[in-house]
């Protein structure tokens, strides 16, 4: 049993002084999947056909590149903040929250090299 | 980890029933929740039949004739009637309300009454608000200056500025809002919940105040204040009609403007 006082407990460790840029990133990442996603979105139904070349053509040109490797890595960046928020809220054992945040970070990191990478290779014709 | 599974203790049981008065024809059935921790058995939702006829028009008034009438065992808060103490919030036909001011001619069917949700329960209706009121102090609920006060009059206020705070300060803290929130329902340790913020906001704008800046240094926390998901079931189910979600939306906006 604890005798500390309810104030001193509401208190804690007092405040992280963050959390702004957090709340700013997730709404300028959403607002850049928007437009990248509405444009791979459009891209997608007006897609002739799915033949291997003809998708490799459309992710080599360069201004596709660009603008695939820009979506990627949005996305990635996006995902990894709202897991971040979702473990936050849900996940609440101390160890198993810092594994969660951790993993979370080295997963979406993964997912965005990888996807970079195959894009790159592509773009680049190597 | 998430829990998923209700504790053993917080499974509710079907409760004893008292029907209504001979001759009564007007009748209305209450489904009411009675725990009290200290007897070690589980919650029961207890039934009552209720005269309409001899009754006030209120959820309120069915509580009390209830308490006089048919079961003296029965627990809750209620002092003004009139929706401006705070102290009768529950959980009324699956929302958090005053029951003074919710009639019971506005719900269909049978009448539930639980507690404010996810609050530690003293007994009865009556939730333990202790966390509540040690957030609410933990804002530092009123004016901060460096200015001395003027020799011969109170700090000035324009109509504009004043009109700045009307709404925020009509906040009752019944904490109907905060127990309706489910961000708050997880991390109500370290978020502060909608009602606080509320506060928090109301002492931001006023214009007498000389310590804004200290009180968004305080807010500025991913817990604190960035729990808030904007759910809206806090501008939803308050009683008194105010709108919290707005305010802590000012208050985000206020720390975005600092920085840009």
């Amino acid at each position: 049993m604890s005798l500390r006082s309810p104030l001193s407990r509401v208190l804690g460790l007092g405040t992280a002084k963050k959390g702004t840029g957090h709340f700013l990133s997730q709404r300028i990442s959403a607002l850049g999947l928007l437009l990248l996603g509405g444009w791979f979105a459009y891209r997608m139904f007006t897609f002739g056909s799915f033949a291997y070349l003809e998708v490799i053509r459309f992710i080599g040109s360069p201004f596709n590149s660009v603008l695939l490797l820009l979506l990627v890595l949005t996305l990635a960046y996006h995902s990894w903040l709202g897991v971040q928020v979702v473990i936050e809220d849900y996940v609440h054992a101390p160890g198993v929250k810092l594994f969660a945040l951790i993993a979370s970070r080295f997963a979406h990191l993964l997912v965005a090299a990888v996807s970079a990478y195959a894009i790159l290779q592509i773009g680049l014709g190597t | 980890m998430a829990v998923f599974k209700l504790p053993q203790n917080s499974k509710i049981t079907k409760g004893r029933h008292f029907g209504a008065a001979e001759g009564a024809s007007n009748t209305r059935s209450f489904g009411v929740y009675r725990y009290d921790p200290t007897s070690g058995e589980n919650p029961r939702v207890d039934t009552y039949e209720i005269d309409l006829d001899s009754c006030g028009p209120m959820v309120l008034d069915a509580l009390i004739k209830i308490k006089n009438e048919i079961d003296p065992t029965l627990t809750f808060r209620r002092s003004c009637r009139e929706g401006i103490c705070g102290s009768c919030a529950m959980n009324i036909d699956g929302g958090n309300t005053l029951a003074c001011t919710r009639a019971i001619g506005s719900i269909k069917g049978n009448v539930r009454v639980y507690p404010l949700p996810h609050m530690p329960v003293v007994k009865d209706l009556v939730p333990d608000l202790t966390n509540f009121y040690a957030q609410y102090a933990s804002i530092k609920p009123w004016l901060q200056t460096q200015t001395p006060p003027p020799a011969d009059r109170e700090r000035l206020q324009s109509k504009e500025d004043q009109e700045k705070i009307n709404e925020p300060s009509a906040c009752i803290l019944c904490a109907c809002c905060s127990a309706g929130c489910p961000s708050y329902w997880w991390n109500s340790d370290r978020y502060l919940g909608p009602a606080v913020l509320l506060a928090a906001h109301r002492w931001l704008v006023d214009s007498r105040d000389e310590a804004t800046g200290e009180r968004l240094d305080q807010l500025e926390d991913p817990f604190r204040l960035y729990r808030c998901h904007t759910i809206l079931n806090c501008t939803q189910t308050c009683p008194k009609g105010l709108n919290p979600a707005k305010a802590i939306a000012e208050i985000k906006k206020m720390l975005v403007e600092r920085r840009v």
